[in-house]
């Protein structure tokens, strides 16, 4: 049913009538058959997703309404509803990925400027490797690391900022001798978001228009000023979306945290250098699952509803924050 | 008719007002040194408030001094070129640390029995990670069987065929599952094969099954933007030659843009397999080897170093503990760093000539 | 309608005439004036368009249009950026239906047979009427033999080695670049400059042996030596195939083409017509229509 190649050279004799084709009526049904094959398997993985993603949402449902009408007793000695269950593992959540935002952010983008507007161009692509690398290192390692290395390393620091700083209530101490607070663990968090934040802005800076950078240089601007004229407006909404997407990393983290801090279930606090310290909900479900059971573990898969909950707010965001710049930055 | 006037010189030489090449560097030993002697009779030698001191110094009188000599937009600018260069070394100082930690901690126990024996009737001291090893590249070659071609089929969809609602649902929901926190996807696997099997299953399917969740998402970003590259022309190319669609995208379209779909598999795998909270919440940990992803526990390297450190034992046996963990988390950064680079070789070698 | 001299070259004054008199062509006018001149009357690799219209959508591109192709000739279709022409174009092989959304009304024969009859497979029509792009675009991950025979390849068809060796040396002797690559076959295509590239395109292109070439504008991204070069090679490609092509330079249209058709459009958001369709000399020296007079001497466009 392809062309006909039976028949001799064709450049032979120019008035030669070429042999007569095939009708094109026929209907080539083995590459139709093909084709929608081909489409029906590749519409079929796209439905995967779909059904995926309803799984997901399905079993933590289902594993988590046992929850909502239990004792909340069940899940913490001195839990009055499951809302104050809950509440304070929310806390730590957030106020913990807050705190490795404020740390890690600035820095960030500090680096993404200085790879992307202060190193020569021939290093420009290792140093943006460099960074890269961090983002491999597995969470696991940074939690000892943090133990190990940063707890003992910070404790003289902390209790530092316990004596200049003491009436804040973040600083209020008294210090852990061990150093595994809140600070350090805030700290280590800030090291694991950096690479994405790092990574996404300096994609960002590297994006703004030359035009913009050129307009600048031209009316005689030092290198700051071309970058806050030109570079950091162009790349706000996708610094602002590089932060959210660090934030939403760093709401889920597990590993850095269960290892590092020792955290008393049920405390509310701001103190970051003391020994009562509020516990996240991804840690907390690390530490206490594999000795749980029955109505723990519906008390368990609650919390990570709630935490799916707040990371897919956040990445929503961060997602439409990203589609305005795309779709509206001129 | 102009009369022609002696023009006064104008001071506008190019090289007026600069600070010379000599002068940031005499203010940077001469910081340090103030740094040294300000710090050490107060807080001894504590590198890092010797590194801030000087810092401090050193921008300072770096500030003033330009502002004198050079004018304040000036002076601003190295300021900022100061502060900016600090924050990157103050970013590569937690990497070096953190490589230093893991290569001198972990070397101690980076032996032959780490490789060849497993924690099995093991108590204390000896032992190794063989269960752990093979753990991990069994449950993560499992999650690559899963992931990798649905990954790239919902992509080929995505770019080549999909248009209207059900692409529009697809990539929205592919968005919301690379945002699912690792231990989320544990607790759906969990969730799942609880049903499946009844509570408390624990098996390396499941883990492959948590971890196919979090690469989905990356390998279908991955390929989709490789597959967007690929220019309409060579799909033009092709239609023009009578060939189907369907053989199109296979044999043009997919092999121009494997080395990126490549790459992006890669990295998604080398993202998953440090992965501890999922394999934690669905497979468990055991000392033995288990080569069976179908039933029962089995052991992987990042879980294996969370254990040895939370779990270590008694005595003597506790150093021995902390020494397999840091050896554990060596290997598992040694096969993350090996994925790297085989990601780079693989572009470059991958990439056909004709495209950039 | 009634006297005139037939000859092979130019149109009878009268036919001109009556063309004039008439803003469309009328389909028995253009039946009337191809009877009158002794043009090659066999029907193979003969394209016959009837009335038709193009859409996108609901939006018409291009509207009413009716030709001959006469095999083994060169027509040129020239006009203004927009007008239609390469929409036209690609109406022969169905390519524009590549877009989506994209339908035609009216007739297009290959042959006598209608490729837009009910049943007709889209890619079966493209095996025999073959295409060049504007820009060269041979694949990139292979090589200049494989390039060649990707046609074939591509559509899972195994032919023994030898039979594709000579094969490709036919194709790229038909594309007048076995001379330059013939030591080189294994070399990825991509090492090949410009000129080269879209040669060996038309090597693949021609490798499919089909019965009619389609040019969209081929030679618009290389340098003066490489046009010349593939000008001359449509010289000789016009011997086996009937080639049709695309064409913004009238330069080229002049010097490479038996027949030339003008397509215009009325304005922005009309569709694009065949204004007039005739001897390329013609078309440039005493054109019927105003319009067309006014594009070739330059006035606009």
């Amino acid at each position: 049913m392809t062309a006909d190649l039976s028949h001799g050279p064709a450049a032979a004799s120019p008035q030669e009538p070429r042999s007569p084709h095939e009708s094109l009526l026929q209907s080539g049904s083995a590459r139709k058959a093909g084709d929608r094959l081909f489409k029906g398997v590749s519409t079929g993985a796209g439905v995967v997703i779909l059904v995926v993603l309803a799984g997901v949402a399905f079993f933590l449902f289902k594993e988590s309404l046992p929850a909502f009408a239990a004792d909340p007793t069940v899940f913490r000695a001195d839990a009055t509803s499951f809302l104050d269950y809950v509440w304070p593992l929310v806390f730590g959540t957030v106020y913990a990925a807050i705190l490795a935002l404020l740390m890690a952010t600035p820095l960030a983008i500090a680096v993404a400027l200085f790879i992307s507007h202060y190193a020569p161009r021939r290093l420009a692509t290792s140093l943006g490797y460099l960074t890269d690398i961090l983002a491999a290192v597995p969470s696991v390692v940074f939690g000892l690391w943090g133990l190990f290395v940063v707890a003992p390393l910070m404790v003289p620091a902390m209790r530092g900022l316990e004596a200049g700083a003491g009436f804040l209530p973040l600083f209020a101490g008294p210090t852990l001798a061990s150093g595994r607070t809140l600070l350090v663990a805030a700290m280590v968090l800030a090291v694991m978001i950096l690479p994405i934040i790092t990574a996404i802005s300096r994609e960002i800076f590297l994006q703004t228009p030359r035009l913009h950078e050129e307009a600048a240089l031209a009316l005689g601007a030092t290198r700051w000023e071309v970058i806050k004229t030109a570079v950091l407006p162009y790349g706000r909404s996708g610094m602002i979306s590089a932060t959210m997407l660090g934030l939403g990393r760093a709401l889920g983290e597990t590993m850095a945290i269960a290892l590092i801090l020792s955290p008393a279930p049920g405390v509310v606090s701001l103190n970051t250098i003391g020994a009562q310290n509020s516990q996240a909900i991804a840690p907390n479900i690390a530490l206490v699952f594999p000795e749980s059971s029955g109505l723990a573990i519906n008390g368990l898969f609650a919390t990570g509803l709630v935490l799916f909950a707040i990371t897919f707010v956040v990445n929503y965001g961060a997602r439409r924050i990203a589609a305005r710049q795309l779709s509206g930055a001129s | 008719m102009s009369t022609t006037l002696q023009q006064q010189p104008t001071s506008l030489s190019l090289t007026h007002g600069q600070l010379s090449r000599r002068v940031p560097v005499a203010i940077a030993v001469g910081s340090v040194v103030a740094a040294l002697a300000l710090v050490l009779p107060v807080a001894g030698y504590n590198p890092a408030l010797i590194g801030l001191a000087g810092l401090v110094l050193f921008t300072g009188t770096t500030y003033a001094a330009s502002r004198r000599v050079e004018g304040r937009r000036r002076a601003v600018d190295r300021t900022v070129t100061t502060l900016v260069t600090s924050a990157f070394v103050l970013a590569v100082i937690p990497l070096v640390s953190v490589i230093w930690t893991v290569v001198t901690l972990g070397a101690e126990r980076f032996d032959a029995a780490f490789f060849t024996e497993t924690m099995r009737n093991v108590v204390g001291e000896g032992g190794g990670g063989l269960h752990a090893i093979t753990g991990t590249l069994v449950i993560t070659a499992l999650a690559g069987v899963i992931s990798v071609p649905v990954g790239i089929m919902v992509a080929i969809y995505l770019v080549e065929y999909g248009s209207g609602r059900l692409a529009r649902s697809i990539t929205l929901f592919v968005d919301v599952m690379t945002g699912i926190p690792s231990i989320v996807a544990g607790l759906f696997a969990a969730g799942l094969f609880a049903q499946l099997g009844g509570p408390g299953t624990k098996n390396g399917l499941a883990g492959a099954v948590a971890l196919s969740v979090l690469m989905v998402p990356i390998v279908v970003r991955a390929s989709e933007e490789m597959l967007r590259l690929v220019p309409n022309e060579l799909r033009e190319a092709a239609y023009g030659l009578g060939v189907p669609k369907w053989r199109t995208i296979t044999k043009v379209v997919l092999p121009t843009s494997i080395a990126g779909i490549l790459t992006g598999v890669t990295l998604s795998v080398a993202r998953v397999i440090g992965e501890t909270a999922p394999l934690l919440i669905a497979v468990g940990a055991t000392d033995s080897l288990n080569l069976n992803p179908f039933s029962d526990r089995m052991q992987t390297l990042p879980i294996f170093a969370y254990y040895s450190y939370q779990q270590p034992g008694f005595g003597a046996g506790i150093q021995a503990s902390y020494d397999r963990s840091w050896t554990a988390s060596l290997v598992l950064m040694l096969v993350v760093m090996i994925l790297f680079a085989l990601a780079r070789v693989l572009t470059n070698v991958l990439k056909p000539k004709g495209l950039r | 309608m009634s006297t005139e001299s037939p000859t092979a070259v130019s149109t009878p004054r009268i036919s001109e005439a009556a063309i004039r008199n008439a803003p469309n062509p009328s389909l028995a006018a253009q039946a009337a004036q191809t009877a009158r001149t002794e043009r090659p009357t066999d029907h193979h690799n003969r394209i016959d368009v009837e009335d038709l219209d193009i859409y996108y959508g609901d939006f018409k591109a291009v509207e009413g249009v009716t030709m001959t192709i006469d095999p083994r000739s060169v027509t040129a279709l020239i006009g203004p950026s927009g007008c239609g022409k390469s929409t036209f174009l690609r109406s022969l092989n169905r390519m524009h239906e590549v877009i989506a959304g994209a339908r035609v009304d009216g007739v297009v024969k290959l042959n006598g047979e209608n490729l837009y009859a009910p049943g007709v497979d889209p890619v079966l029509v493209r095996r025999r009427v073959g295409m060049v792009f504007q820009r060269p675009n041979p694949f990139p991950t292979m090589s200049i033999y494989e390039n060649v025979i990707a046609g074939l390849r591509l559509n899972g068809r195994k032919i023994p080695k030898a039979d594709a060796d000579a094969m490709v040396e036919r194709s790229l002797r038909g594309a007048n670049l076995w001379a330059e690559v013939e030591d080189r076959l294994d070399r990825p295509a991509s090492g090949l400059s410009g000129g080269q590239q879209q040669r060996l395109c038309i090597a693949r292109a021609i490798s499919m042996e089909p019965d009619v070439l389609l040019m969209d504008e081929p030679c618009s991204a290389l340098d003066p030596i490489s046009t010349l070069a593939i000008e001359d090679l449509i010289g000789e490609l016009k011997k086996t195939y009937t080639i049709v092509i695309v064409t913004h330079n009238m330069q080229q249209a002049s010097r490479v083409s038996d027949r030339t058709g003008f397509f215009n459009i009325a304005g922005t958001g009309r569709p694009g017509r065949l204004v007039e369709m005739d001897e390329t000399s013609v078309i440039f020296s005493n054109p019927a229509e105003q319009a067309t007079s006014d594009y070739v001497t330059g006035r606009f466009g």
